[in-house]
């Protein structure tokens, strides 16, 4: 027993009944919050129209100039106070798993840990507070992140060009595909409109190759879950504009054929685009350029260490070939004479015969300055460290696991370890059971069911900045859930999570009664 | 500055909450019992986004407003199963281009009508059986306000779609929502609330429909929906994926996979703290201050204001190169403004588009003023 400061004894109630002491007795609390957990209502619940976090002078009063387009009907949206606000997103991030709160093993995903020091340079206020569209003598500054990161990024890859104004991953595939599409309808290509596509193939480069109007062929995974050779071969054609490769792959491993693949496409009159999601296995260690690629994105927000933010932003910046570099979309940052830095923006100033403008303005500058601070503090002997310390904490996790689960491919792995769910055969497990599970155990589950080439895939991506510890720690849990799954102790999977803020979502009744708002009467309604 | 990024003041609990860690460090809520914070947060958005634009249903965001402009015009011909898409001139050059090069290899064709004239009459002249959609931006790029209902009226007989583009979302503080005028999908930069200028990027895209089944299966990007979970408590989840590229693969309707996430989680945010007192607040003093710039400014000899009407950002004549002004300008520690001919290579090149938001003061105006006179 101890004592608090007023002096009265702090202990366990005693008239509590054994078999109650997990719950006190009842279900559900009054409030709907379970401690620290708190339930938190929809700020449209919650906030009045009167109310406001920010305090504004006065309008005077002047007559508008809106030419009689006033809006008049109230537009509905409620406010809250400062401190009403903090409460509110402060609550809701607590039902947010994070890398910085745990492993966050997800496959092809890349969550590694976001140095600070990016944000801090980010927000700069000569990054962050200027406009994109003021005079080049202004912002010779941000010219300059520009044109250091193109530095970089062309040399880590060895290639002649980069494209940095894509958005995102998917974004930087479709400026790579427009530019291998410009080129073939520039040299009189125009009946290669095929693509060839690994099944293993992230689901964005099917789609991007579609909105570049090609159609896509799928090529097979042999059975160590890289490019079946002789059914590439027998794809090859005068109707091939090109192959879409990640390396490495989406099976964690390294396409060994891959200089061949690229010469193979390249002697069929097609190109090759790289998907680099995975660049962060290789980077500082192999230069795409050096493989024979014609086009790569790289996702600054997965190798560059970019934070994910709940779902972006991104940023693909794209490399390109000398084959492909003359139509790199507008705008770029070019050197001038006098040592300082000037933009080209319109198609018609560019050297070669840009495909187009991606989007408005220049990128993400936010996250060039993030990435190329993160590139700057590691270093190219830092970034050399980062791939192999990836692979090495994947294939650690890989050994210490194969014994309990089944490794979709023998050998080693790159960055990411792929497990099918052979070991869950028989017990009544599934996959996403089993990732349910992981919820319970304090992680979050690592990628499921991608690839498609493997049945129930369980794709693991510890990333370089799991310490060893850390790692010992999830490959015990994983081991033990494993071993429970086949000693039939199955209720700790079927009914995950029971520990998470919510049990399982009912996702098919999103789908099929679809509540996309809030409204008023769907509310009164319930 | 303005021309599609606007200086406003960002409250700083924005930007603390922002980087909470679990904001910050997490991925796209792909496990919504763990993904709850993020997921209702979407939500919030959606439904303001909703709101704000006068329409039914929103996205959980696009990349900015001119990827989102580009997507909407796809949308729209999937919709109508047409293939012409009708651009007014005086939409943001930037969003015709992200549009254009979306379109480029697919059998949409984008016409677009000159960019001068301050009526709709090239627009409404271009639709006819096959038009799938007209885009017509208000504020404009010059800052000129539109009334779309006679255009939705003249489009929706020939069974076209009208797509309302804005660059200032604070404009819908105190201008009419394009959902109220006829609008079928209403895109726009979200950028001015919570974002900050971050020198073009990364901003927010807004994408808001009606809600009818054909616009929202043909929609892109993300979804969240409301469910419950197994012991019927309400929760989000991501939801009508089959739209999307990790299920549909080629038959998705978008490539795009990761988003604008975090930035849409400011705009919630900042939303939230200003809600419709705030907003229309705001919005009313970035309009007072707008009208009190160009009145300065049109003071100064030579100088003439072209528009009638402007929410916060309008266009003036000069009586030399507004590039070789604007530089001037600089000199004397004044942002004056884009030069139109930097949008149009060659065109409007005595026009300067100007914004003014409720961070220009007094003497900011007075100064800015006394400049132009001076470089003049």
């Amino acid at each position: 027993m101890s004592m608090n400061t007023q002096g009265r004894p702090t202990r366990m109630a005693e008239n509590i009944a054994p078999d109650n002491l997990a719950t006190g007795g009842y279900a559900d609390t009054i409030s709907g919050s379970r401690g620290l957990d708190q339930a938190e209502p929809l700020i449209f619940e919650r906030g009045g129209m009167d109310r406001c976090g920010v305090d504004l002078p006065e309008p005077k009063g002047l007559k508008t100039r809106l030419g009689g387009l006033e809006r008049k009907d109230a537009i509905g949206l409620p406010g809250l106070a400062e401190p009403e606000t903090m409460r509110h997103y402060v609550r809701l991030s607590r039902k947010n798993y994070a890398i910085d709160l745990g492993l966050y093993p997800l496959g092809s995903c890349t969550m590694k840990h976001n140095p600070r020091l990016n944000e801090k340079v980010a927000r700069m206020p000569g990054f962050a507070d200027v406009h994109p569209l003021q005079p080049a003598s202004t912002v010779q500054g941000a010219y300059q992140v520009m044109g250091e990161l193109a530095h970089w990024l062309m040399t880590l890859t060895n290639m002649p060009a980069v494209a940095l104004s894509p958005k995102a991953g998917a974004h930087g595939e479709f400026c790579g595909m427009m530019a291998i599409r410009a080129k073939l309808d520039a040299d009189g290509q125009t009946g290669r409109r095929r693509i060839l596509v690994p099944e293993s193939a992230h689901g964005t480069n099917p789609a991007t190759a579609v909105q570049c109007g090609f159609t896509v062929d799928e090529i097979p995974a042999d059975k160590t879950g890289r490019v079946d050779m002789e059914a590439f071969k027998a794809k090859l054609g005068d109707d091939v504009a090109g192959i879409m490769l990640t390396n490495p792959n989406t099976c964690g491993l390294f396409e060994r054929d891959i200089r061949e693949i690229a010469d193979l496409i390249h002697e069929a009159g097609g190109y090759f685009y790289c998907d680099g999601a995975n660049f962060n296995a290789i980077v500082g260690r192999v230069r795409p350029g050096d493989l024979g690629v014609d086009a790569m994105h790289i996702n600054l927000h997965k190798t560059f260490s970019t934070p994910h933010g709940g779902g972006g932003p991104g940023s693909g910046p794209t490399v390109l070939s000398e084959a492909l570099a003359p139509f790199a979309p507008v705008p770029y940052v070019v050197a001038t004479e006098k040592d300082g830095w000037d933009l080209v923006e319109h198609m018609d100033e560019a050297e070669g015969t840009p495909f187009g403008r991606m989007a408005a303005f220049h990128g993400q500058m936010g996250m060039f300055t993030r990435a190329l601070t993160y590139m700057m503090s590691h270093g190219s002997d830092g970034l050399k460290q980062v791939a192999e310390d990836a692979v090495l904490n994947a294939n650690y996790i890989q050994a210490r696991l194969s014994h309990v689960m089944t490794v979709a491919f023998e050998g080693t792995c790159m960055h990411e370890a792929l497990f099918d769910d052979r070991f869950l055969k028989g017990t009544g497990v599934t996959t996403l059971d089993f990732a349910k599970a992981m919820i319970d155990e304090g992680y979050h589950p690592m990628t499921m069911y991608f690839p498609l080439v493997v049945h129930g895939a369980m794709l693991i991506e510890p990333t370089e900045t799991e310490s060893m510890s850390g790692l010992d720690r999830f490959i015990e849990v994983l081991d033990a859930l494993a071993t429970a799954a086949k000693a039939g102790d199955t209720g700790r999977f079927l009914a995950a999570p029971v520990h998470a803020p919510t049990k399982r979502l009912d996702e098919t009744r999103a789908a099929r009664q679809p509540v996309l708002r809030w409204t008023p009467s769907a509310d009164a309604a319930e | 500055m303005g021309a599609g990024a606007y200086k406003h003041h960002v409250p700083a609990t924005v930007d603390h909450l922002i980087q909470r860690s679990e904001f910050l460090t997490a991925y796209t809520p792909y496990q919504p019992e763990i993904s709850q914070g993020t997921l209702q947060t979407l939500f919030e958005f959606q439904t303001q986004v909703a709101l704000l634009t006068g329409m039914d249903v929103a996205n959980a965001s696009m990349y900015d407003g001119s990827t989102a402009c580009a997507e909407a015009v796809m949308m729209a011909a999937r919709v109508t199963r047409r293939t012409k898409a009708v651009m007014a001139g005086s939409v943001h050059p930037h969003y015709v281009e992200a549009s254009q090069t979306l379109a480029k290899y697919s059998d949409v064709s984008i016409s677009v009508t000159d960019a001068a004239p301050a009526d709709l009459d090239a627009v409404i002249a271009e639709i006819d059986d096959t038009t799938a959609c007209v885009v017509i931006q208000t504020p404009d790029i010059f800052g000129r306000l539109h009334d779309l209902r006679e255009v939705s009226r003249i489009a929706h007989e020939k069974g076209a779609l009208v797509i309302a583009v804005f660059t200032e979302a604070v404009s819908l503080g105190l201008v009419e929502a394009p959902g109220h005028m006829g609008a079928d999908i209403a895109v726009g930069e979200g950028q001015s609330i919570g974002v900050g200028l971050n020198f073009g990027g990364p901003y927010v895209g807004l994408f808001a429909c009606k809600d009818d089944r054909r616009f929202i299966r043909q929609m892109p990007g993300r979804l969240a929906g409301e469910t419950i979970d197994a012991d019927g408590r309400r929760g989000y989840v991501l939801t009508l994926s089959t739209r999307e590229q990790h299920i549909r693969r080629d038959k998705a309707t978008s490539n795009i996979c990761t988003n604008a996430g975090l930035c849409s989680l400011a705009w919630t945010i900042h939303m939230t703290l200003l809600g419709e007192k705030g907003l229309t607040q705001l919005a009313r003093l970035n309009h007072e201050t707008a009208c009190e710039l160009a009145d300065a400014l049109s003071a100064v000899p030579g100088v003439e204001l072209v528009n009638e009407t402007f929410f916060n950002e309008f266009t003036i004549l000069l009586p030399k190169n507004a590039d070789q002004v604007v530089n001037d300008l600089a000199r004397f520690g004044v942002l004056g403004g884009v030069p139109a001919s930097r949008l149009y290579p060659g065109r409007f090149e005595n026009y300067l588009i100007i914004a003014a938001t409720e961070t220009n003061t007094p003497e900011d105006i007075a100064v800015f003023a006394k400049a132009l006179a001076g470089v003049l």
